[in-house]
């Protein structure tokens, strides 16, 4: 973390001082934390410990009190949502949120389509209208759809929504996607097919998630920040979390079988 | 019904149709010709009207606000200036533009019920203005205007008579819904779509949704502004009732029963709602609201896609059925 100027080689994501106050109630006090390029950075933490607040935060769809957050190198602290993703940053949606009406090509053509700049022309080259039907297709295979283009969204299982999900996010050619609970509410096997998708995007794409599934957690992430009561409580690798006493006691109101995970043997 | 779905009328259904309004004046009556050209505007306006509440889902319950403003600003160039049809057309897509742009920069920050009655308001308000506003609109005594020409000034072409104009108003129409089409068509269109579905997941796309939404907005009534210098034209005449509330509830209608987001079912809702006003006055005078209101609710609760979703699956029906008969080994 502490390698590299700051100028040349900014963090993916960076947060100082993030604080939010719902009324009196403190929901996130200080918190500091940094994301590294190409990592797969987990956000965990009991129920009501600020991760979701974090989250709409670094989104946008809610704003700090104070603090910054920095993104790439430059300050996005008071820049609109819509003016976040065309920085680059991506999300993906706890309640999936898909545009249920339209097929599945469709709904990731909205999304690249804005992306290649396209969106606002009443009357596009007919060139341009097929390379975003060819990016569409080309981000369904990726994601595992790509048999499924023609269906409409709202006809999706729950596990093909959320990797749909991904396909758009994705599409909008992001350097961070921001995932909130990506697994929550799948089977086993969806959940694993889920994590074998996320496993073979590129390198160069920074993710951050927010999870509650330890085991999903523990497989995928490269590093783990830890949040409790709106504080940063514990952030580093996997192995120095799972052996952190500050973690076990966090857990420990979870009930035992969360705590057990963090007990060093 | 898969052909059928994007919209109920396929090349060769729609050539059929232009056939028929092309050849329309020899089959028909003066009294059906011109019902027949009101049909069309009040179709196109209606039609301008689906591109905010089927395509974007923004109710507007103050369309008839746009169709007034282009019918003053016409009936007034014509009154003051010249009778030149091009004229009047480009002063009432203008004035109706900017009175849009205005309007919908307030009212496409709101939503739902807020959107409904702050556009509800903007329509009433031109209506007071039109009732009020004695030296320019000679309030509800109506400005009566001349009959407009194709030549510059009063030189002559005159489109008088029901023939000439009506083919001046297809012509129009064509270009009018032809253009609507094509935007719903567009990448932009479907953005507006997209807005409808799901306007948050939009913005997280990137998509500035309001300025998406203002742009439909003014669209929406440069179009009804068009509609409504075509409107004047026909009835060489304008008043307060051509802005009153009454207008923007008949064209909401003929786009529910017509069928929302399909564009030419707001154009055969309108033809519905006029038949019926022509044909039920004459049978139950003021009364032919009370049974259009009753067509309505039956239409809402049988018909949930309107009349072009019935031709769909009248259409869907008939396929299905020559297609067996098809299959059928003799």
């Amino acid at each position: 973390m502490t390698a590299g100027t700051e100028r040349e080689d900014p963090p993916a994501l960076e947060l100082r001082d993030v604080t939010k106050l719902y009324g009196e109630l403190l929901v996130l006090d200080a918190v500091s934390l940094s994301v590294d390029v190409g990592a797969r950075h987990a956000l965990i933490g009991p129920n009501g410990a600020g991760k979701s607040t974090l989250f709409h935060v670094i989104t946008g769809t809610q704003r700090v009190t104070r603090g910054r957050i920095v993104f790439a190198g430059k300050e996005i602290t008071r820049v609109q949502e819509h003016v976040r993703t065309q920085l680059g940053l991506g999300r993906t949606f706890q309640q999936t949120s898909l545009f249920d009406g339209l097929s599945v090509l469709a709904n990731v053509e909205l999304a690249v389509q804005q992306q290649a700049g396209v969106a606002r022309r009443l009357f596009p080259s007919a060139r341009r209208r097929t390379r975003v039907s060819e990016r569409g297709r080309e981000l369904l295979s990726l994601v595992g759809l790509g048999s499924r283009e023609a269906i409409p969204a709202g006809a999706l299982s729950h596990g093909q929504r959320r990797q749909l999900d991904v396909a758009v996010s994705l599409a909008t050619e992001p350097s961070l996607v921001l995932m909130d609970e990506p697994t929550a509410g799948m089977s086993r096997d969806e959940a694993m097919a889920f994590l074998a998708m996320i496993v073979t995007l590129p390198d160069s794409l920074t993710i951050l998630m927010v999870e509650h599934d330890m085991d999903v957690v523990f497989e995928l992430a490269t590093w783990i920040s830890v949040l409790d009561a709106g504080k940063l409580i514990a952030d580093g690798t996997p192995e120095a979390i799972r052996g952190s006493r500050a973690v076990q006691d966090a857990y420990l109101g979870e009930g035992e079988h969360l705590a057990k995970l963090f007990e060093s043997d | 019904m898969r052909a059928l779905a994007p919209g109920p009328a396929r090349p060769l259904v729609q050539l059929a149709v232009v056939f028929l309004l092309v050849v329309a004046p020899l089959l028909l009556g003066d009294f059906r010709l011109f019902l027949l050209t009101e049909i069309l505007i009040f179709g196109l306006f209606a039609a301008s009207l689906d591109l905010l509440v089927g395509y974007t889902g923004l109710l507007s319950l103050g369309h008839a606000a746009y169709l007034g403003v282009g019918s003053y600003a016409t009936a007034l160039i014509a009154i003051h200036l010249t009778d030149n049809v091009f004229a009047g057309l480009a002063a009432g897509v203008a004035s109706s533009c900017i009175v849009a742009a205005a309007t919908g920069w307030l009212a496409v920050r709101t939503r739902g019920v807020y959107f409904l009655m702050l556009t509800l308001a903007f329509a009433q308000l031109l209506f007071t203005l039109a009732i009020t506003w004695d030296s320019l609109t000679h309030g509800a005594n109506g400005l009566p205007t001349p009959k407009p020409t194709l030549g510059p000034g009063d030189s002559g072409g005159a489109l008088d008579g029901g023939t000439a104009f009506y083919y001046y108003a297809l012509v129009a129409f064509l270009f009018g819904l032809g253009l609507l089409r094509a935007v719903v068509a567009s990448p932009f269109g479907r953005a507006l779509v997209g807005i409808r579905e799901n306007e948050s997941r939009m913005r997280s796309l990137g998509y500035a949704t309001s300025r998406y939404k203002l742009a439909a907005f003014c669209l929406a009534g440069a179009v009804a502004g068009f509609a409504g210098s075509l409107t004047v034209q026909q009835s060489s005449f304008m008043s307060p009732s051509g802005v009153s509330f009454e207008v923007s509830a008949l064209a909401l209608i003929a786009v529910i029963i017509g069928g929302r987001a399909t564009l030419v079912g707001a154009v055969l809702g309108s033809a519905f709602v006029f038949v019926i006003r022509d044909e039920l006055s004459s049978a139950f005078n003021e009364h032919w609201r009370l049974v259009l209101g009753l067509v309505f609710i039956g239409v809402v609760y049988l018909l949930p896609r309107g009349i072009s979703g019935l031709s769909a699956r009248v259409g869907g029906l008939l396929t299905r059925r020559t297609e067996r008969a098809a299959g059928e080994p003799a």
